[in-house]
């Protein structure tokens, strides 16, 4: 089999024996700087517009949704928040689905996915995505905009503090996704293209 | 250097505009990464280098350990690991499956490693469809072509060529426009992954603490590939491996400024298996192929086997004076430039190309640029010295064994080489192509090849020794 013929090789090449401990690792190099969180709004919103992404702060996220999809069709996910804030019960916004074909099937011929990031990376304009019941994967995925709602709460320094609140996604998710501005490609002749593939269109509402 | 590297290097070189689009697109993405990597835009630049390389040394010196807590770890979260020596092992695997849950579409987002074992035409010969949803890399596959560069695969294509595959391939009419020709391909894609059956991708990073692959990308693709289908298979060399997620708060910082000059990659995901109790959308079932296809002979020698360090930035090829005039195609491999030039040799041995490791001008930029800090010129010289011990094992080369000697012997005979300068001298061509001095029946094959690239300067009207002495 080749597992064991493979790792046999490895443990040769490397003179170690099978059951060995591991050398202590070097120690992880996690550096949180500390941002307050005036400054870490700011960046985000620059970050995200330097992506050519739309960045916006609001107290009424439910009116700003509203005018930014007006006429248009939306899927929201069932993330709580999006609920509380009235998000999910604006005209033109289907949300509450757990049936996964369902899900597909809407998001494919939606126009807008409204989502609610978990986190959001301030200094690179990183939106932090875990897969849940209360957020599925294609919402900001298929349709061709995404407007991500983001509690300031929410907005950490970069991805050190990340990885210092979440050691291990694994425990939480089987998916975690960081999104930086729109989905882009540069395959032809390095001229950039936005929505290859994701949504050619972000915006970023921080509360 | 075999006849064949010979003469694609030679076309490259002749060929005006493949060389301005490798210029231009190789200038950009330096230009972009040395503006990212710029301490004032990221202060700690090289300790993360530093740190990087450390994490890396540590993970190959334990590479079983990490692999088996690794795959604890995959099947802890519900998915499965699958061994494979070699590219027949993995087909084999994949066709298995696929047969076995009735499956024929099969969705696939960019993977050297994949590229490596041309894994896309061994599953078209058993009949089952593999689409490439890179658009670069969908671009090659109708083209029925090999990647030109890690990161940007289909650089030599301009807009006019992807008009004419476009329309010979998917017969649709010819359109020039980049922006319209990305959104011909966003829409037979999108068909694709909608109704595909298996995604395969790669992996940029196997994190052995969770149990979970790394994926880098701009399109979105992998993120398509890895969730739209209800299977996912990841495919990926065993050097991929770190210990810890949070070492991915050194390599995420270094591996899209190295590559494209991005603080991060659009999307950058981290998967630990299937979907779980709940979740909507994704994968019913999650599979991590572990490629050996190589990697565990290189793994001996303490000093080659930073090769396996490599997390395929692209880096070291934008910056190489070699690579920027001869191109992708001209290496005899999937891999290409300086890295493919140290991989290459030991993935295949070296009787592959021996040419391949002299290809270089041994300048050191490559070592400069790396973000993991591989000492790219010194495994050169290794990989050298390792060609020409076998040209001496099977006697090869006798005319430049004698040709060094006779060198040697001049320039340990102080009064035999100044002879011999001003000798020279007398008969030196005056714009120093020396080619033409050498007279006709000499100057054929070895001689020729040999002269044909090394020019010398006209000489001085007076030697240094004559101006030593006349001082």
């Amino acid at each position: 089999m080749s597992r064991d013929h493979i790792l046999h090789r490895v443990r040769t090449a490397v003179g170690r024996s099978a059951g060995q401990p591991a050398a202590d690792p070097p120690p992880v190099r996690i550096r949180i700087p500390s941002v307050d969180l005036e400054s870490r709004i700011a960046s985000m919103l620059a970050r995200v517009e330097a992506l050519a992404g739309k960045a916006y702060r609001s107290d009424d996220p439910r009116g700003f949704v509203e005018s930014a999809i007006a006429g248009k069709t939306a899927v929201a996910s069932n993330a709580p928040y999006l609920v509380e804030c009235g998000i999910t019960s604006l005209p033109g916004v289907r949300s509450g689905i757990t049936d996964r074909a369902e899900l597909r099937e809407l998001c494919a011929k939606s126009d807008v996915g409204i989502t609610c990031a978990d986190y959001a990376l301030a200094d690179t304009g990183s939106l932090v995505m875990l897969s849940s019941p209360q957020e599925a994967r294609m919402i900001s995925l298929l349709p061709p905009a995404h407007i991500a709602v983001v509690p300031r709460e929410r907005l950490l320094t970069g991805l050190d503090e990340l990885f210092s609140i979440l050691p291990r996604p694994a425990e939480q998710t089987s998916s975690m996704v960081l999104i930086t501005g729109p989905s882009r490609t540069a395959d032809i002749e390095q001229i950039l293209v936005r929505g290859v593939h994701g949504p050619g269109q972000i915006t970023v509402v921080v509360v | 250097m075999s006849a064949e590297f010979d003469q694609k290097i030679h076309n490259t070189l002749a060929d005006a505009n493949l060389q301005l689009a490798i210029y231009t697109a190789t200038a950009r993405l330096k230009e972009h990464r040395i503006q990212n990597v710029d301490p004032g835009v990221l202060p700690d630049y090289q300790e993360l280098r530093t740190q990087a390389n450390t994490i890396k040394k540590h993970a190959i010196e334990n590479l079983d350990h990490y692999l088996e807590e690794f795959e604890r770890n995959v099947v802890a979260h519900g998915g499965k690991v699958v061994y494979c020596k070699d590219g027949t092992e993995v087909s084999d695997f994949i066709l298995a499956l696929a047969k076995e849950r009735n499956a024929h579409l099969i969705v696939k987002s960019k993977s050297m490693t994949t590229e490596e074992i041309d894994l896309n035409e061994r599953l078209e010969h058993h009949g089952l469809e593999s689409v490439e949803t890179d658009l670069g890399e969908y671009i090659l596959q109708l083209a029925h072509e090999r990647p030109y560069h890690i990161v940007a695969p289909a650089l030599h294509k301009t807009r006019y060529d992807v008009a004419d595959i476009f329309t010979d391939r998917l017969k649709v009419p010819r359109e020039v426009v980049i922006e319209k020709q990305t959104a011909i391909a966003r829409g037979v894609l999108r068909e694709k992954f909608l109704a595909a059956d298996i995604g395969i991708s790669g992996a940029n990073f196997l994190v052995a603490d969770s149990g979970a692959i790394v994926l880098v990308e701009n399109e979105g693709n992998a993120r398509l590939t890895t969730s739209a289908p209800k299977i996912h298979i990841a495919v990926a060399g065993i050097e991929k491996i770190i210990p810890r997620a949070q070492d991915l708060a050194t390599f995420l910082k270094l591996l899209a400024r190295s590559a494209t000059g991005q603080s991060l990659s659009v999307y950058t995901s981290f998967l630990s298996g299937p979907r779980r109790e709940g979740e909507i959308d994704g994968p019913d079932e999650f599979y991590v192929v572990l490629l050996d296809n190589g990697r565990t002979k290189l793994l001996p020698d303490r000093s080659k086997r930073q090769s396996l360090y490599c997390i395929r930035c692209g880096a070291c090829l934008n910056t190489c004076p070699v690579y920027r005039k001869i191109g992708g195609h001209s290496f005899p491999w999937v891999y290409s430039g300086p890295i493919g030039a140290i991989i290459t040799p030991q993935f295949m041995g070296a009787g592959h190309e021996p040419g391949l490791p002299f290809a270089s001008s041994l300048c050191g930029a490559c070592g400069e640029v790396c973000p993991v800090k591989i000492d790219i010129p010194k495994i050169l010289l290794e990989l050298r010295s390792d060609v020409k011990k076998s040209e001496l094992r099977e006697k090869q080369n006798r005319l430049e064994r004698l040709a060094f000697r006779a060198f040697a012997w001049l320039m340990t005979h102080p009064r035999l080489y100044e002879m011999a300068g001003s000798m020279a001298a007398a008969v030196a061509p005056s714009d120093g192509r020396w080619i033409r001095t050498v007279p006709a029946p000499m100057n054929l094959g070895p001689v020729k090849a040999w002269l044909s690239q090394r020019d010398l300067p006209p000489p001085p009207a007076k030697s240094f020794r004559q101006m030593w002495r006349q001082r």
